[in-house]
């Protein structure tokens, strides 16, 4: 056993790939132990919250200890946040429409760009070939413009709770700085919220562990039901062989996601639980594992050894878990392998086509990319809510794979370079 | 012991075995007649592909027969039921041509041997006689138990493993004994004393071996009685001596012919 486990992570396929799937599992397992909020809560409001920390804006300016920072460039980066080149070319643009020569306009200097647009702009002037949109945009420009250079501090008010009339509270002066860490409430969206405004890491953590589990069920009735129906069919031979390899043959023939597809539709949406979509796909996977176990029991059936066997008086029962299982058991070994990557991808497959587990339970990888297509990620340029999904997918595939490859090598010595 | 020369052990009628059907049709064994006498030694000689080994295999009852009836003691022989399965192979057991393929690799020597134990005494045996009747087993094939207690099989060589099998047969005394090509897969030293320790163990135990062989040398060196097969059906049986020594039938003289000999040219001309 130890000489085995040796010869297997002696395998850089095989530790490579253990390596990925060790830290996606110690990932899903740690996890939830220091994050232990609801995977499926809804914290923002509004969708799509890019990836960042977001930082209590009420706390940092009230209670929150201020620290004076004198930093180079720190009011060229405000101005250039709030004025970016697009805003300046505009500008430019409509200068130029105005009449104002060109060559006169510099875009760089912050300072006589302004005063030449202050000087000239008059949201009341239709420019030729001007949109109403482009005269909004320019009037709401020119509103942000207010204050862009001033160095004086904001203050911060709080009305009266009898008269109404302002209070002053505090001032915050440009130079004035927090520390995040004394901020008392500050939240960290690594990869941002989802469209029900989720955060998307606890999700996608959560997801991973749910497809993990259905991959592994799948995987397991698979191979269970592929192991039992090919160690009988080839091994008792005659007519139960016949009967085995005519179904077998026929699930082979009909494409097993098509059947998937109708079994889990005809379920209908609110009995389909994680578990339940698991099975079904076990149930529609088995095929290829009863063929390829059933043709080594039949080279297996007439060794000398199986024949001692029976001399020796053992039912069918014993040769078949006795001298024929631990033959056949590193191929077993291999195909769950691949059963359960196939059966987290049957699971991904199904819930994009909104056949997947209920939603108001428990996410899936399968259910976070359909819900970040229902939802248009992809067309609003929101990466966040599908693309770590599909890594996820791709290496936890991968990383199986890479295990099932790197076990062959040893079980096989004839695929060892 | 009681051996009297006409009490036939085994004996067949017609026993056929067709594989497959239509173009597929192959006829390894065409009604092939036999009776056994208890005690002697018997051998069925044949090349490669005479269908020695499916009849070996029917007689143990590991191929069903596709015609022709099996008698052992006179009577018809019944083995539908598992149970009848047991009680035949308590009574007629076999040796594998190739040692290394003949054991689980999976189990140890002391479940083989076990095995045998249960089969012939069943469960209800103390531990120390167990033990008591492996090491006198492995005695006789000329093993220490000591050292192949909590060994697995294929740590032995050929011919330990072959005299491990007949470990097997001397625990469980079975009344025959089918031989198939015992003595091929091992080298020239070890055979010799693999056959002596079947003749020793066929006199220990009084049990009726049948080899199958495809070394017509074999067959005059330890038969009584041999029979020729061909292409499915014996060709000429007869008494060691009648068969060899004054062959009737070209093939006879012809698998002769092929035994090696030491101070002549080889003919290669048939092979």
């Amino acid at each position: 056993m130890r000489y085995m486990l040796g010869q297997i992570f002696s395998s850089v396929r095989f530790r490579i790939g253990f390596s990925i799937f060790a830290f996606i599992l110690l990932t899903v397992l740690i996890y939830p132990l220091i994050i232990t909020e609801p995977p499926l809560k809804t914290i923002s409001r509004g969708t799509f919250l890019s990836p960042g920390i977001y930082v209590n804006v009420y706390d940092s300016i009230g209670f929150s200890p201020q620290y004076t920072l004198l930093l180079d460039g720190a009011a060229e980066r405000r101005i250039a946040a709030k004025l970016n080149a697009d805003d300046r070319a505009s500008m430019k643009e409509w200068l130029v429409k105005a009449g104002l020569p060109e060559e006169s306009i510099d875009t760089q200097d912050t300072a006589a760009l302004l005063e030449v647009w202050h000087a000239n702009f008059d949201p009341t002037i239709r420019l030729p070939g001007m949109t109403n949109a482009d005269r909004n945009y320019y009037i709401r420009l020119n509103t942000a413009l207010d204050g862009l250079l001033a160095t004086e501090g904001a203050t911060i008010a709080v009305p009266d709770a009898t008269t109404g009339a302002l209070k002053e509270q505090a001032v915050v002066d440009q130079t004035s700085y927090v520390n995040i860490y004394e901020v008392p409430n500050s939240r960290v969206f690594p990869l941002g919220t989802d469209n029900f405004g989720r955060d998307v890491l606890t999700e996608l953590v959560a997801a991973t562990g749910v497809s993990l589990i259905i991959g592994f069920v799948a995987g397991t009735v698979a191979t269970v039901i592929g192991l039992l129906l090919g160690l009988i069919s080839g091994f008792l031979g005659g007519f139960v062989d016949d009967a085995i390899i005519f179904v077998t043959n026929l699930f082979t023939v009909i494409p097993s996601f098509i059947i998937l597809i109708l079994i889990t539709f005809s379920i209908g949406q609110d009995k389909r639980g994680a578990i339940t979509i698991a099975v079904v796909i076990g149930l529609t996977s088995w095929v290829w594992t009863t063929r390829a176990v059933r043709a080594q029991v039949i080279s297996l059936r007439n060794r000398d050894h199986v024949n001692l066997s029976r001399l020796s008086g053992h039912s069918t029962a014993y040769i078949l878990m006795a001298d024929i299982f631990p033959y056949i058991a590193s191929y077993v070994v291999m195909a769950f392998i691949l059963q359960v990557s196939s059966g987290i991808l049957a699971e991904a497959g199904l819930s994009i086509l909104g056949l997947g587990p209920r939603t108001t339970e428990v996410p899936t990888l399968g259910l976070m990319m359909n819900w970040g297509m229902i939802y248009q990620a992809h067309i609003l340029g929101k990466w966040w809510a599908y693309f770590p999904v599909i890594l996820v997918i791709a290496l936890i595939t991968f990383s199986l794979n890479l295990m099932q490859t790197g076990l062959d090598r040893v079980f096989n010595p004839t695929l060892r370079e | 012991m009681n051996m009297k020369s006409d009490d036939i052990i085994l004996s067949g009628k017609g026993v056929t075995k067709i594989y497959g059907f239509g173009p597929n049709r192959t006829v390894a064994v065409d009604h092939v007649d036999f009776s056994f006498k208890r005690g002697e030694v018997i051998s069925i000689v044949g090349e490669s592909g005479s269908g020695k080994t499916t009849l070996a295999k029917m007689l143990l009852g590991l191929t069903s027969l596709s015609d022709g009836q099996i008698y052992f003691e006179g009577k018809l022989r019944d083995i539908r039921t598992h149970r009848q399965k047991r009680e035949y192979w308590k009574n007629c057991q076999a040796i594998f041509q190739d040692p290394f393929a003949s054991f689980n690799i999976f189990r140890k020597i002391d479940a083989v041997l076990l095995d045998c134990i249960r089969l012939r005494h069943g469960r209800r045996l103390p531990d120390e006689q167990k033990v008591e009747m492996m090491r006198e087993a492995c005695r006789f094939v000329n093993l220490k138990w000591e050292e192949l207690t909590n060994k697995y099989p294929f740590e032995l060589s050929g011919g330990q493993q072959q005299r491990l099998m007949i470990a097997r047969i001397f625990l469980l005394r079975p009344k025959i004994l089918l031989a198939d090509e015992p003595t091929s897969m091992i080298d020239a030293c070890s055979r010799a004393t693999i056959l002596d320790m079947l003749m020793d163990l066929r006199s220990e135990i009084g049990m009726t071996p049948i080899f199958i062989t495809h070394d017509i040398g074999l067959a005059y060196y330890v038969s009584d009685t041999v029979y020729i097969m061909e292409h499915g059906r014996f060709v000429e049986s007869g008494s060691a001596d009648d068969v060899i020594l004054r062959p009737k039938e070209a093939y006879t003289r012809r698998l002769l012919d092929d035994v090696p000999k030491l101070h002549e040219e080889w003919d290669l001309s048939t092979v």
